[in-house]
């Protein structure tokens, strides 16, 4: 076993890493050792990611209730039927609505506590597990409590009860879509959720800042505070913010557990992978209209991250190292 | 912009330099903490909640009057949880633990092969065949949880572990944080390894693998709490009870005709209590891994 430290390792290399490419001619070919490094992964991929797509494509082309080896080719009508059914662009519009709460206010959330984090002196360890602890409870956990207790609609919820201390009346949060209060139970147990994984992905960026760029700034006049920060925390951390804004994105359109758990009982407020699941497996079994709905689903993923990519600039990164 | 703008922001952040000259005086500092300590105050209800409500008795929960703390510590609920017959709540968490457990060592084995190959093994398709790994990452789970099921049902697999484990194995997340992790990886240390005779077969092993536990433990820790927390698809394969994960026996109870608050609590608090252990005593490798991954580009 070489135990070697980092540091041994590195100063060897060095001194023998200089004469011209040693990679050339060694043994055994790249390209099978590149097989062999990534064959069992993209077999796999095959299998369980690669296959089921295509067996969905197939699928979604043909008349498929209750079957998975259809025999009726319908061309194009299960993405007619989709496209012009009710529940699943209505689902679109709540996945809509909800990334337009969920995104913004996760990366102002988390970015918010990177940058209280990052500036203490005392108990910055302590704060820091604080807002991370919740990335380790599951969505379910997190219904559990948000439904049985914080935002239960009766008298012994904790916002009810907060809220009956100012007088107010009981609010059913998560019955009655008018007015739609469900929103803030969803957000709130996401925001909870995920903020902390996403402040130390900010955290780890803004100790990447070098200091003199704020050093320069000082001599230029620049005011701390609101100007630092706009003009030189946010633009250096482009990078991560479009990478948290992309992760956010696609973690909110596969967004099922807390729907599913939250609003078990309704039929509104239901995001695409809910309608898909009740689609495919519920009591209709349509797999033929609910692979459809799930293409549509891709392609929409595709455009808007290619587009948020364009915009943003993502990929540019890649090259870095 | 010349203009002067009130200073409504706390000044920004410097990186790990408290020596050097602080901006704002004593009076930011405090708002700083004051901040911070309402945030994490709120951050901290839910669990809280749990904890109250876990160790109450449902007369309480449910009580007239908030009590904030239980009038008598209700231990009892923790053999009442394992005893009732309704949910196989033991089972479950044995079923999670397991899960969890072999799809960590899965997923980082292959994951973790296959992002070496793809950052350091010089392949004229590498590129092609990363970007096909990309664009799974794009395509939600509803594409693939239909057939998906209906392959692993055909396999006989459905209430089984394997049925749980396998198909979640090939994560091309996590494939792709391993490459952009080993792109990163001083490459002098792998030549080096090469020039003393080993392939790329044995540098991996024998240099680069050793040489990166902190981010292995990160990912490690990552993996065990997606297997831990995953719902749909132990929600899709877990037919019978006796094949439930902790997760999916967690939303039964939300389902149940009868509400017993203070066991539903108490089911939650035990799912949560080895995670928050994990979680605190790897935390470090975790924020570093965290860190490292190159998210930040």
């Amino acid at each position: 076993m070489s135990t070697t430290t980092k540091l041994d390792l590195a100063s060897s290399a060095t001194a023998k890493a200089s004469p011209a490419k040693p990679r050339r001619g060694l043994r055994g070919s790249p390209t099978f050792t590149f097989w062999l490094f990534t064959g069992p992964f993209l077999i796999g991929l095959a299998i369980f990611v690669y296959a089921p797509i295509l067996w969905s494509l197939w699928l979604s082309f043909f008349e498929a209730r209750f079957t998975v080896t259809p025999d009726k080719f319908v061309g194009f009508d299960n993405y007619k039927y989709m496209l012009t059914n009710d529940d699943f662009v209505g689902s679109l519009g709540t996945f809509t609505v909800f990334a337009a709460f969920i995104v913004p206010t996760t990366w102002a959330l988390s970015l918010g506590l990177a940058l209280l984090v990052n500036r203490m002196r005392f108990m910055r360890a302590f704060f820091r597990s604080v807002f991370f602890l919740p990335t380790a409870v599951s969505y379910v956990a997190a219904a559990l409590i948000w439904k049985m207790s914080i935002f239960s609609g009766v008298r012994f919820g904790l916002m009810n009860t907060v809220l009956g201390w100012f007088g107010v009346e009981n609010i059913a949060w998560l019955i009655d879509p008018n007015p739609p209060w469900y929103w803030l139970v969803i957000v709130t147990a996401r925001l909870w959720l995920q903020s902390g994984f996403y402040m130390i992905l900010f955290i780890a960026a803004l100790q990447n800042i070098p200091d003199e760029l704020y050093e320069a700034a000082a001599i230029d006049g620049a005011k701390s505070g609101w100007q630092t920060f706009r003009y030189i925390t946010l633009p250096q951390l482009r990078a991560t913010s479009t990478a948290v804004i992309l992760l956010l994105l696609v973690a909110a359109y596969q967004a099922f557990d807390e729907f599913f758990n939250l609003l078990s009982k309704t039929t509104w407020g239901r995001p695409p992978l809910v309608e898909l699941y009740y689609k495919a497996l519920g009591e209709s079994q349509d797999y033929g209209a609910g692979s459809a709905g799930a293409l549509i689903l891709t392609v929409l993923i595709c455009a808007v991250t290619l587009l948020q990519g364009k915009i943003m600039g993502f990929g540019k990164g890649d090259e870095s190292k | 912009m010349t203009t002067t703008i009130p200073k409504v922001r706390k000044s920004a952040p410097r990186s790990d330099t408290p020596s050097r000259v602080r901006r704002g005086g004593v009076m930011s500092s405090t708002g700083l903490y004051i901040a911070t300590g309402v945030a994490a105050f709120l951050f901290l209800i839910p669990f809280y909640i749990l904890v109250r409500n876990a160790l109450s008795t449902d007369a309480e929960i449910t009580g007239e009057n908030w009590k904030f703390f239980p009038t008598d510590i209700q231990w009892g609920n923790i053999s009442e949880l394992f005893s009732d017959e309704t949910v196989p709540f033991a089972q479950s968490l044995w079923n999670s633990a397991v899960v969890a457990t072999l799809h960590t060592v899965g997923v980082l084995l292959v994951c973790s092969l296959a992002g070496y190959g793809l950052a350091r093994i010089p392949y004229k398709h590498a590129n092609k065949v990363f970007y096909a790994v990309l664009g799974t990452l794009m395509v939600p789970t509803a594409v693939t949880f239909v057939p998906s099921f209906v392959l692993v049902s055909s396999l006989g697999w459905v209430d089984t572990y394997r049925g749980l484990i396998i198909p979640g194995l090939f994560s091309g997340f996590t494939c792709f944080l391993f490459r952009q992790y080993f792109l990163g990886f001083p490459k002098e240390l792998e030549e080096a390894a090469r020039m003393d005779g080993l392939g790329y077969w044995g540098a991996y092993w024998r240099v680069v693998v050793p040489n990166s536990l902190n981010f292995f433990a990160a990912m490690a820790t990552i993996t065990f709490i997606a297997g831990w927390n995953a719902f749909l698809w132990p929600l899709v394969i877990g037919q019978d009870p006796s094949s439930w994960t902790v997760q999916v026996a967690l939303s039964s109870y939300m389902t149940n005709q009868t509400v017993v608050f203070h066991m539903i609590f108490m089911a939650t608090a035990v799912s949560i209590l080895p995670l928050v252990f994990v979680f605190l005593f790897l935390q470090r490798w975790l924020v570093q891994g965290i860190a490292q991954t190159g998210i930040k580009g």
